[in-house]
């Protein structure tokens, strides 16, 4: 066998790889391939009507667009608290870190409730907003509040080993060299944090498309409006429709693995242009 | 909650078989579980100690019987995935239905026991806020511009089926209606609802807890609840001019019954729901009792309506097909055009 090859100088290798192998099988690989076999039995054309009806397309846009925006709207913020809570010293910086990771340690539900208690029409935030005629709670306004909230770690974190590699001489040579301040964060900075941004964006991407918790909570789940797609996948079990719901889930599971592809692949490309 | 009943009733119940074995040999104890819907905690936390004293005055047994909440729909669909319930008792036939086409409860269920196997009935009635500022009094009222009003969803939520049913019933039995007038109806109707919650407690909530819209869609227990537990100041019950009749239905789960072999208990257990003592208990909690006697005992508190029932949709079998399954009314009336 060619893995001969390839030996490795450490030992280990064929279990290792067994273990790893199995476990992704297990724990990955079994549930998504039981997921994508399970809408056959609608046939192909049943599928197809499944997916096609309005109101599911209404939701797949709002559960991906939403999605999208969420984390487009987190990548320039999260790069702000990377950046601060790396290049600066000040009082509180350790407590303002852990707070960074309480939107992945809350459960999703408790988040979601406690958005919607500031945002509702009564709400601390929500009674200020009321006389600008900004609705925020059971709007697809909140359902992007609630995204970013769940979102900015993930953006956080990924630039952050990104952030503290990168070589503060770097920045020094471009001042020596006359470059200003913008240029320098616009020509030496930025170019060597793209990947790790696209990273970030994907990381919150992902998480804001399956997002379920928080977000029945905040979003008012009207059709065609405010319900998103995993919503329906719970609904569609509720009515006992499993092949319904695993037909939908399968859309989800394709186009989220596409885009996440897509993302990795921009990500490799700018990793390997020569800088 | 049910789960925090279960593991105490667990503990109790071994903590007594100790005590038991210990002592002499005892008749085994009997346990009963009742999968149920959201509304109905308060009910049978009354029902079944009550039903435990009868059965062991009559067979010298114990007996204990733990309950399960949650969505009606939801109940359903973990029964049906092997949650080990000796009954069901639930927001609508439907949900039973469900059960016997999958061969988990005989078919004839319904048969089985008196008054369509539904011991007790309610129907859908609107709670408003105190004074009732929007001056809502009957259906056609919820349109007006101003007026929010709450629902659960209704693929989701059995009680939300009945709002729907409701409405609708009123709609279609205006003069000159049509089908088409009716469903145009409930489109504007959806139109003047803020938020869809996916069940009756949520819906509860975000009208109650939220301050959320000025008319709550509620079975009319609900609404009592409410009104005794937030005082009259609060909230107001507003009977409109045309309801339904919404029966709760109630059956023995075959499959469990006869593996664990419970069925003579679970059968006595819904069988004493429609004794004069179960009835007196339905009738405190709300619900509207069967036995003539008992509903005179508490006349006052049931205004009478005209009321359409399930039947005048054709059954539960059509009125799913035709408004809540993918494709159904309630699809149409939230997608444009069309």
């Amino acid at each position: 066998m060619s893995f001969r090859a390839s030996r490795s100088a450490l030992p280990g290798f064929a279990l290792t790889m067994g273990i790893t192998l199995t476990w992704l099988s297990l724990i990955v690989v079994l549930p998504l391939a039981l997921l994508v076999l399970r809408p056959w039995t609608l046939g192909v054309a049943g599928v197809w009507h499944s997916i096609a009806e309005p109101r599911v397309l209404a939701a797949l846009r709002l559960s991906f667009g939403a999605a999208v925006l969420a984390a487009a709207v987190n990548v320039p913020f999260g790069l702000l608290v990377a950046w601060v809570m790396l290049r600066y010293r000040f009082p509180g910086r350790n407590l303002a870190d852990s707070l960074i990771d309480m939107p992945l340690a809350l459960p999703t539900a408790v988040a979601g409730i406690a958005l919607t208690a500031l945002f509702a029409p009564k709400g601390w935030i929500g009674i200020l907003l009321m006389p600008l005629d900004i609705k925020v709670a059971y709007t697809p306004l909140g359902i992007l509040v609630a995204l970013v909230f769940v979102g900015l770690p993930f953006v956080v974190r990924t630039l952050e080993p990104v952030l503290m590699d990168l070589p503060l001489e770097a920045e020094e040579a471009a001042a020596t060299l006359g470059a200003s301040r913008a240029q320098t964060l616009r020509r030496v900075v930025l170019p060597a944090l793209v990947p790790a941004l696209l990273a970030g964006f994907a990381a919150a991407l992902a998480r804001g498309i399956g997002e379920y918790g928080s977000v029945i909570f905040i979003a008012g789940n009207m059709p065609m409006i405010s319900e998103i797609a995993p919503l329906l996948i719970v609904i569609r079990l509720e009515q006992l429709d499993y092949a319904g719901a695993a037909a939908l889930a399968l859309v989800m599971l394709l186009a989220s693995f596409g885009i996440l592809l897509l993302l990795n692949w921009l990500q490799w490309r700018m990793a390997r242009r020569p800088s | 909650m049910s789960h925090f009943t279960l593991t105490r009733r667990a503990i109790i119940g071994a903590t007594g078989g100790l005590l038991a074995a210990a002592g002499r040999a005892v008749a085994a104890q009997t346990t009963l579980l009742n999968v149920s819907y959201d509304p109905t905690r308060e009910l049978y936390r009354e029902v079944n100690p009550a039903f435990s004293t009868a059965w062991r005055e009559k067979t010298g047994e114990g007996i204990t019987i733990n309950q399960s909440h949650g969505g009606s729909g939801d109940q359903a669909r973990a029964v049906l995935e092997g949650l080990q319930a000796d009954v069901v008792t639930l927001a609508l036939a439907a949900d039973i239905d469900a059960l016997a086409r999958r061969g988990v409860v005989a078919t004839d269920w319904q048969k089985r026991l008196p008054d369509n196997a539904t011991p007790c009935t309610s129907t859908i009635v609107f709670l408003v806020r105190a004074g009732n500022p929007k001056g809502v009094r009957d259906w056609p009222d919820l349109l007006k511009p101003d007026v929010a009003v709450i629902t659960p969803n209704p693929k989701t939520s059995g009680g939300a089926r009945w709002n729907f049913l409701a409405a609708l019933a009123w709609a279609q039995r205006q003069p000159g209606a049509t089908e088409a007038s009716a469903e145009d109806f409930m489109r504007r109707l959806f139109r003047q609802v803020p938020v869809l919650d996916t069940g009756a407690r949520g819906a509860t909530n975000s009208f109650v807890q939220r301050g959320l819209g000025d008319v709550f869609l509620a079975w009319e227990n609900e609404a009592w609840l409410a009104r005794r537990q937030f005082g009259p100041d609060a909230y107001a019950i507003v009977y409109p001019s045309f309801s339904i009749l919404a029966e709760p239905p109630v059956s023995v789960v075959d499959r469990v019954v006869d593996r664990k072999g419970s069925r003579a208990a679970a059968t006595a257990y819904l069988e004493f729901l429609y004794t004069r003592q179960a009835q007196a208990i339905i009738a405190k909690h709300y619900y509207r009792p069967r036995d003539p006697d008992v509903l005179g005992q508490y006349a006052e508190r049931y205004p009478t309506m005209p009321m359409a029932t399930i039947q005048d949709f054709g059954g539960w079998d059509t009125a799913q097909a035709g408004y809540f399954a993918d494709g159904g009314m309630f699809d149409r009336i939230f997608t444009p055009g069309r």
